[in-house]
């Protein structure tokens, strides 16, 4: 399919652009395959570049013969285009709508974007398992590299490389995977050097409504703890939720079958009630004209803060049991992609010092987002301003974006990186000119060839002069686990991301 | 002492306010003259000032002991375990006594020696001159001059004995004008635009009636409307809200016709905008029971504005509702952002906000002089003139200006700090958080301005603090003629001096003097930019807050990079005069003896101011991390070098762990 067939009219001039924070301006309107450009065309500015990706959803009105497209952004921002025109106007809008949800994702601008900067070090290699795993060798000898899943046949959405005890053979692990959702057997997430506790992570056990058991799973899970030790399983449904999931095959593990473990439920939301959440929320941030009450009452029946409050609290819940009760601990929910890698990557933000730099940070994102297999294609189709109510969009990774930025605020000189850094991660979830966030896990990302076909975030981001927007000034490196007040009185909205239209 | 029967009780509990597991700490509590102290097992301190307790509850008794519970008028709230019956009662009524004084003379600044001659005392009360503040407006000019009419307190009692009006009021206006004013508060300048030569002017409401008219009163308005060059109409700013009058007039139907034709009026008026219309319904009937606004026909080029501002008792209950939601144990967000919406307390102060950005528009942007007044005006008049003035005023944003505006709107001009803090034990339908308001609105801005304040945060807190201590002259007492009856000059401290030399506490490390020059606010008033203040409502609840301290962290940065540049221009200089030394070195050829035996001198300096740096920032460093008392800050440091799990564990006990 050529690009052009979908644009009826590639350029318009008298264009009025009215966007937030700036003056309007009057100029050009062009419309190529990837971009919509709006220039002047004086000094040389360019005044707007904007991914069709980064459109979320778009309103016409029609004065007379001026036709105005209001354009809404996956990065919540609002811009107007005042066209000239009745007919160009509606080409223009029918160009934008049909380019802004291409199908295909080969035809996605990361195929087609040639960088302008020279690569220092490739992005694609500067995360490998094989890297991660070495920093940890020397101390953790309990645990070993694992090949099974090479050609992603034992579990499609994990990587070919995992971390999994080392008395558990890659036989055992694949009868594992056939208990597990997904095929998502327990693996290693995390280590704590301080006392060789751990976090691991996996999907729900399929036990059904008969209360099926698998005794590889039993020891594998078992084979974690020391003797005597005791750990503790944190399924981030409630327990009627998780109840429920029985009569679907899903289910949890029976603490009798699991003699030295015992199960914590929490209740952290997911899929389209987080989404609405995210909705309401914009909405209200968006509606300036409000009176105080009905801010406040919006703001709360949003429900933003509240998931906030639950997903922290189970992170420092996971942390705690880690840190201070010396147990080890195994995190779920259903799949294990969505809530399960919001708590195992905040619980290491809280514990662990290097998560709190910016290749640390970086790492984490690649180790528990992108390798682990959270669908960032689904969950980041679309945003805010979307009507479509599918199951499976959904802002995790932006609520977890939240939840760092709520505990940079407490300890603003403990991480290198700032604010923009985050800003600039939600950004690339969500429309990017970079492979990173395509595909839904590794075996995705390997099909589409991105490493070859595309460039890598890591590569532009990971330049002293990209760097140097994302430091923290007052980075003092803090290797102590730092915990965060959950209190309501003490987490506030993030208004630079969340209503950034008012800022 | 006579109320103080027990002075020591050991193992004594206090609990974590937010705790839900009953987390405690055991120590000893005493009873001073002045203040209740507990000193915990590690040795630390928790002082409380008698006249910060706001209430004294004893709880049932419980199988560990007595409950005392403890709030104070500074937000801390206590809550401790006495084990035995008898010494809680004590303390309890001890305490009662003790918080609440019958006299003035019983409160702590007339027995507070900060160890200072008299000499000093009285240069501290000079600190703030109003009479020079007034020149530094520009006042007097050729319009406004000072008045010698309230010189005995002969006019109004509540009001300042050196006041400001037009050149053209003559007193016989004044004295006639006062009795038309309620309690005697006839309109006066309270800041003068040097640049826009317009005027903010206050007063008390007009004690019209229905057709009453007072001539007098029309010539002082127009008055302060000539000594405005710059533009011929001025603002009346009523800063009241509506009341309950909708019932009220259904009462009064004999009056009701009159009503309807007023109504009328109004509705003809195309000026008046439609939201207006309660309001001035409402100011009708303030003016049906003699009291009320000024009927515009008989006040030419004057254009009335009315804001929504609460009275005193609404302000106090709806922060009532405030502190008791968030008192909650183990809130959710959702009871928390309710509660908040319910307590309306944002709504309040968004209000005094908008009312004082109006005020400053009207000067900055139209050159119109306002007059401010309420009911009496001293309350909701004293938070709008002085917030406007801060918006329009660079000076009352710097350490000293700020000092000189509470001084001149609130303290001078007869805010009943003494009512409304309840510093004695009277009425507490009087007791009101008027000023604490007006400080949260300026916190406000801070946030909005983070680079326009030369103070910060700790500086607000610190004020509020002392506006309930008592342990300074400068708060007690309800108007100025009441504090020369007191003689608190001659026999308490004033409060300023001591904040001037703390000053460096109080600094903003982002304030920039440059870019403020003649700037005026422009605050963004979408709802969203109000945050329930934390730091001030929850000031003694560590655990809710940052545990790192940007501002601390800035303040360093700040001293080492003086350090630094001192340093450079230090070695520049050295540069230089070896530089002369070369010069006449090479015309004397002795270039080479002169500069050998110099550089390693060179050096050694160089690498001795290099040591010295470090020290400066350990040495801040451990002040910010070991000293309690120092303030909370240094708190947070403590806790967080502990790395103790705070609310979370407290929330999440292994108790809780089993499902």
């Amino acid at each position: 399919m050529e690009f052009a067939e979908l644009i009826k009219t590639p350029r318009v001039d008298n264009v009025v652009l009215h966007r937030p924070f700036y003056p309007a301006v009057e100029g050009t309107l062009c419309l190529t395959g990837h971009h919509l450009i709006l220039s002047s065309r004086q000094d040389n500015t360019e005044e707007l570049w904007l991914l069709h990706s980064n459109i979320d959803a778009i309103d016409k009105r029609f004065v007379g013969p001026l036709g105005t497209i209001i354009i809404k952004c996956k990065d919540f921002r609002i811009i107007q285009l005042d066209i000239p025109g009745m007919e160009e106007c509606l080409n223009i809008a029918s160009s934008i709508e049909a380019l802004s949800t291409l199908d295909s994702i080969t035809l996605m601008y990361p195929f087609f974007y040639r960088p302008m900067f020279e690569v220092i070090e490739d992005g694609w290699h500067s995360f490998l398992p094989e890297q991660e795993f070495e920093l940890y060798s020397s101390t953790i000898s309990e645990w070993r590299l694992s090949y099974v899943n090479k050609e992603f046949s034992v579990c499609p959405s994990y990587p070919p490389a995992v971390i999994v005890p080392k008395a558990i053979d890659d036989d055992a692990l694949r009868k594992v995977a056939t208990f597990r959702h997904g095929g998502r057997f327990p693996v290693l997430s995390y280590y704590h050097k301080k006392n060789g506790m751990v976090i691991m992570r996996s999907g729900q056990p399929l036990t059904g409504t008969n209360g099926r058991r698998c005794k590889e799973d039993e020891k594998l899970i078992n084979a974690t703890l020391r003797a005597g030790k005791r750990g503790y399983i944190i399924d981030t449904r409630p327990l009627n939720i998780a109840q429920q999931a029985r009569a679907k095959g899903g289910g949890f593990e029976q603490e009798a079958h699991y003699p030295q473990w015992r199960r914590i439920h929490k209740s952290i939301d997911r899929y389209h009630i987080l989404q609405e959440s995210l909705i309401k929320l914009v909405e209200s941030c968006n509606d300036q004209t409000q009176n105080m009450d009905r801010w406040l009452s919006k703001l709360e029946a949003s429900n933003w803060l509240t998931h906030i409050k639950e997903i922290l609290t189970t992170a420092c819940l996971a942390a705690q049991c880690l840190d201070r009760e010396g147990a080890s601990i195994l995190i779920h929910g259903t799949e294990g992609t969505d809530s399960t890698l919001q708590v195992t990557s905040l619980a290491q933000i809280i514990l662990e010092p290097r998560s709190r730099t910016i290749r640390g940070f970086e790492a984490l994102i690649e180790r528990e987002w992108l390798q682990a297999g959270h669908p960032f294609q689904q969950r980041c189709a679309q945003s805010a301003y979307c009507n479509s109510k599918q199951k499976w969009e959904s802002p995790v990774f932006l609520l977890f974006l939240d939840c760092v930025w709520q505990i940079l605020r407490q300890f603003p000189c403990s991480f290198e990186f700032n604010e923009n850094f985050l800003i600039m991660l939600f950004e690339h979830a969500y429309a990017s000119q970079f492979g990173t966030f395509l595909g839904n896990n590794e075996s995705e990302r390997c099909k589409l060839k991105l490493q070859q076909k595309t460039m890598s975030l890591w590569s532009w981001v990971n330049r002293p002069s990209e760097l140097s927007k994302f430091t923290n000034p007052l980075f003092e490196a803090n290797n102590l686990v730092i915990w965060p007040s959950v209190a309501p009185q003490s987490l506030q909205l993030w208004e630079d991301s969340e209503a950034y239209l008012l800022k | 002492m006579e109320h103080i029967r027990t002075t020591k009780v050991e193992q004594v509990k206090l609990l974590d306010r937010f705790s839900t597991s009953n987390k405690s700490l055991t120590g000893t509590l005493y009873l001073t003259a002045t203040h209740l102290l507990f000193i915990d097992a590690h040795q630390k301190e928790t002082w409380i000032l008698h006249h910060h307790i706001a209430s004294v509850e004893k709880l049932a008794l419980t199988t560990s002991g007595c409950p005392l519970v403890i709030q104070c008028k500074n937000f801390r709230t206590v809550h401790f375990i006495v084990p035995r019956e008898r010494d809680c009662h004590d303390i309890y009524n001890s305490l009662l006594q003790l918080s609440k004084q019958a006299k003035y003379e019983d409160l702590y600044a007339f027995s507070y020696n900060p160890k200072q001659n008299d000499a000093e005392r009285l240069r501290g009360w000079e600190l703030i001159d109003l009479a020079e503040e007034y020149k530094r407006m520009g006042v007097p000019n050729s319009n406004w001059q000072l008045s010698d009419a309230n010189r005995e307190y002969k006019i109004c009692e509540t009001y300042p004995r050196e006041l400001y009006v037009p050149r053209i009021a003559s007193k016989p206006i004044i004295v006639g004008s006062s009795k038309f004013r309620s309690k005697g508060r006839f309109p006066v300048l309270s800041y003068y635009h040097q640049s826009k030569e317009a005027a903010i002017c206050r007063c008390s409401q007009p004690l019209s009636g229905f057709s009453a008219r007072c001539l007098e009163d029309e010539h002082l308005l127009q008055a302060i409307s000539k000594a405005n060059p710059a533009n011929r109409y001025m603002y009346v700013m009523d800063t009241r809200p509506r009341h309950r009058v909708q019932s009220w007039w259904a009462t009064q139907k004999d009056i009701g016709r009159i009503i309807v034709r007023i109504s009328s009026k109004i509705w003809n008026d195309e000026k008046i905008r439609e939201s207006d219309e309660k309001k001035r319904l409402n100011a009708m009937a303030n003016r049906a029971a003699g009291k009320g606004y000024e009927n515009e026909d008989n006040y030419s080029n004057i254009r009335f504005q009315f804001v929504g501002i609460e009275n005193i008792h609404v302000m106090r209950s709806s922060l009532q509702k405030l502190l008791e939601v968030n008192g909650t144990k183990g809130l959710s967000v959702n009871d928390f952002y309710s509660g908040l919406e319910s307590s309306g307390w944002l709504r309040h102060i968004k209000a005094v906000m908008d009312a004082a950005i109006f005020l400053a528009k009207a000067i900055a942007a139209e050159s119109a002089s306002v007059l401010v007044h309420c009911s009496d005006g001293w309350d909701r008049t004293s938070q709008v003139c002085s917030l406007g003035s801060l918006l329009l005023d660079p000076y009352y944003r710097t350490i000293r200006g700020f000092m000189v505006l509470i001084e001149k709107d609130w303290i001078s001009f007869g805010h009943k700090f003494s009512e409304r803090c309840g510093h004695l034990d009277g009425d507490p339908k009087e007791v009101s958080p008027v000023f604490t308001q007006f400080l949260e609105c300026v916190w406000h801005l801070t946030e909005q301005f983070p680079q326009a304040f030369e103070f910060n945060e700790a500086f607000l807190l610190q004020i509020h603090e002392h506006i309930h201590s008592c342990q300074f002259g400068n708060f007690i007492g309800n108007c100025q003629k009441e504090r020369e009856e007191l003689k608190l000059k001659e026999k308490t401290y004033s409060l300023w001096p001591f904040l001037l030399d703390d000053q460096k506490k109080y600094l903003n490390p982002l304030y920039s003097s440059q870019s403020q020059k003649s700037a005026v606010l422009e605050p963004n008033t979408v709802s969203f930019n109000f945050k329930f203040w934390r730091n001030m409502y929850h000031q003694f609840d560590r655990t809710l807050h940052p545990r790192q301290s940007v501002f601390n962290i800035i303040m360093n940065m700040n001293e080492q990079n003086k350090q630094l540049e001192k340093d450079i221009k230090d070695l520049e200089s050295q540069i230089k005069q070896r530089k002369t030394k070369q010069t006449d070195g090479i015309l004397s050829k002795e270039l080479l003896n002169s500069v050998r035996p110099e550089s390693p001198a060179l050096k050694a300096t160089l690498s001795l101011k290099e040591q010295a740096l470090l020290p400066v920032n350990n040495v801040l460093r451990t002040i910010e991390g070991s000293s309690p008392a120092d303030n909370r800050y240094s708190e947070y440091a403590d806790e967080f070098s502990k790395a103790e799990p705070a609310v979370v564990s407290l929330e999440y006990g292994v108790a809780r762990m089993t499902c």
